[in-house]
């Protein structure tokens, strides 16, 4: 069992527990860096789309994980962050502007989004975002002229400082920039849950009531969790269109929605390393089907059949076993093992139980 | 006269929205849950049937398939209570959302293992059949739509405000503990509602299958019926009823006198409206508690 010895008020400010914490986590850092020469380029790719999720799952998590606002409409504010990169790289600025400003502009939207949002909760909320995706599909078909409606958009590479960034002709250079993205917003996360406004999000998660009476704004803290959720889901939306290379209204379906919001329940709500393990599952949850198909056929004789929906199929019956067995998710159960192991003899089973709490209807208050 | 056809086709869709959302009623009036897999459910419904009747299945009489299949579906909703949703009593219902959302997967792609993706119709004795009335046509199956689902609207309006098993439902609803402290057995009435949902589903599924064809993506028209049950009010079934209508009177008169393109936005549109200037639905029943 390690302790921290503390002697230093700084040691409580820092964002790292430790050195050995800190080092952990430069050398994972290093690792990924250096991904490009023990990885080939098409697990490269993969890697990426990892990243990418996991900043997308990082902005779901603000929200969601930390605030308390189920969102099942994501993808709209994903579709709104590439349609702005990329209409803004077609009208000539470079990326490294258009890049942040899609963000703040999705973030913009995300916030206005908020202002009729703040009156529902849980399930009208859910349903309100969710809608909110579904639309999101017809209004990119009716705003043709800027997006290229059914027909799409193609975005070859980006240039920054005259180097060329794209998936196919540069994939170390294309990784290497959502690394660096995935870092920032990481450290920006991580910052922000340090800071009052994060603790007010975690306030307004576990009892508005509460928070109210503890002075915190309900309205201004909510709407500031939307534009910043957005906003991040919006980089991670510019990423993603670069990624694809060509995309429609169907690329940011209703189902993205409800795959980013199944990620981060997988991955565990409420941590950030949440976001990164869940993007981890979804990402190579369809590589693993494919390989153990054909690993099955082999060893069955016969050859590998295509089953449609198989990947969902799966994913769900995942889901169920994560919200039954283990609802703090992959990162609820590392840290238990983790626990098991500092405490060695004296972990007890009950110690991670959640409170259970009888219900009242929301419709008589 | 056009418009007279165009609404009566909407009225029928509209009761097949009305009939999902009833379901979504059903459960939030008993449990508090939403259960996103309720198209899904209907879809399923819909392939048992087909799956019991039609020819190229196991071809049993129609109305010997029919309590058969509704049988099957009550059977289904009350072991995902029991096997799953059970387990999360006394968790947040945002926990329910989510795991409803993931069994919705998982029978969409347990359908299509077993009856594949081509879309299908069930055979059923009312099918081609007409009604002339005036300058109007109605398909039979039309007509059966709507009779039956006002019927079960109404009959599961007196069940929930006249039935003792109906009141309890509404009571451990509002508040679970004091519903204990009135010896209403909780779970057994929550796994009771799944059942009954199933039977909804199932029927619906039925009359769907029978009007149209289905598909194992036939379920996410649960989306629509949330619109359904939204403007209803969530807690009000009469108010689902009324809703789904509104949602399917709407959609054949927007595709007809609205522009292509934004005639399909009319329903989520409402939808969206509705939320933010009556959250609680047209037929609320949000009351604020009195000290």
């Amino acid at each position: 069992m390690r302790i921290v010895f503390k002697t230093n008020y700084m040691q409580d400010l820092r964002p790292w527990k430790d050195g050995y914490q800190l080092g952990l986590y430069l050398i994972l850092l290093a690792v990924a860096a250096a991904a490009p020469w023990w990885l080939d380029d098409f697990y490269l790719g993969e890697l990426t789309n990892v990243l990418i999720w996991a900043i997308a799952g990082l902005g779901l998590m603000i929200l969601t994980g930390h605030t308390g606002q189920a969102s099942l409409g994501h993808a709209a504010f994903l579709a709104v962050g590439c349609y702005a990169n990329v209409v803004m790289i077609e009208a000539g600025v470079p990326f490294l502007v258009a890049f942040p400003v899609a963000g703040l502009l999705t973030g913009i939207v995300g916030a206005t989004v908020a202002i009729p949002a703040l009156r529902l909760h849980g399930i009208y909320l859910a349903i309100f975002t969710l809608a909110l995706s579904v639309l999101m599909d017809d209004i990119i078909v009716l705003a043709e002229p800027i997006t290229g409606g059914v027909a799409g958009k193609y975005l070859g590479g980006v240039e920054i400082f005259g180097h060329l960034v794209d998936r196919w002709a540069t994939p170390s250079q294309f990784f290497w920039l959502v690394l660096a993205v995935a870092i920032i917003v990481t450290l920006g996360y991580i910052n922000l849950l340090r800071s009052s406004l994060g603790r007010s999000f975690i306030a307004v998660r576990d009892s508005e009531v509460s928070a109210q009476a503890m002075g915190v704004d309900i309205a201004r803290t909510k709407t500031i969790s939307f534009a910043l959720s957005c906003a991040v889901t919006g980089l991670a939306g510019a990423l993603m269109g670069l990624f694809a290379g060509a995309f429609n209204n169907e690329t940011f379906s209703v189902v993205i929605s409800i795959q980013l919001l199944m990620m981060i329940v997988i991955g565990g709500l409420g941590s950030i390393h949440g976001a990164f393990l869940g993007a981890i599952v979804i990402g190579f949850l369809p590589q693993f089907l494919s390989i153990s198909k054909e690993y099955a056929a082999a060893l069955l004789g016969g050859n590998a059949v295509a089953i449609p929906g198989l990947e969902f199929g799966i994913f769900g019956m995942i889901l169920i076993a994560f919200i039954l067995f283990e609802p703090m998710g992959l990162y609820g159960r590392w840290l238990k093992i983790r626990t098991w192991f500092e405490l060695f003899p004296f972990y007890r089973k009950d110690m991670f139980k959640r409170q259970k709490s009888y219900l009242k209807t929301e419709r008589l208050r | 006269m056009d418009n007279a056809q165009l609404l009566i086709s909407g009225l029928a869709n509209g009761c097949v929205y009305g009939l999902i959302a009833l379901g979504f009623v059903l459960i939030y009036k008993a449990t508090e849950a939403v259960n996103f897999a309720q198209g899904d459910f209907m879809m399923l419904g819909a392939f048992v049937t087909i799956g019991l009747t039609n020819t190229e299945y196991m071809g049993l009489p129609f109305w010997l398939a029919l309590p058969i299949s509704l049988g099957i579906m009550g059977a289904l909703g009350y072991l995902v209570d029991r096997l799953i949703i059970r387990r999360l009593f006394g968790e947040s219902q945002t926990a329910v959302v989510i795991l409803t959302i993931a069994l919705g997967f998982v029978i969409r792609f347990a359908a299509g293992l077993i009856w594949g993706h081509e879309p299908q119709t069930l055979q059923n004795p009312l099918a081609g059949k007409d009604i002339r009335f005036g300058g109007l046509v109605l398909g039979m199956e039309d007509v059966a739509v709507i009779v039956v689902t006002v019927l079960l609207t109404w009959g599961l309006y007196v069940f929930f405000s006249k039935t003792k098993l109906g009141l309890a439902m509404q009571g451990a609803s509002q508040n679970q503990l004091a519903a204990y402290y009135m010896g209403i057995p909780v779970k057994r009435v929550q796994g009771f509602i799944w059942a009954l949902a199933g039977v909804v589903a199932g029927i619906a599924g039925i009359l769907f299958a029978a009007k149209g064809s289905v598909d194992p993506t036939t379920g996410l028209l649960g989306i629509k019926a949330f619109a359904a049950a939204v403007i209803g009010g969530f807690g009000s079934l009469p108010g689902a009823l009324a809703g789904g209508l509104i949602v399917g009177v709407i959609e054949p008169f927007a595709s007809r006198y609205i522009a292509a393109g934004y005639s399909q936005i009319a329903p989520y549109a409402l939808l969206l409206a509705v939320l933010i200037f009556r959250p609680h639905g047209l037929f609320s029943q949000v009351r604020v508690k009195k000290v």
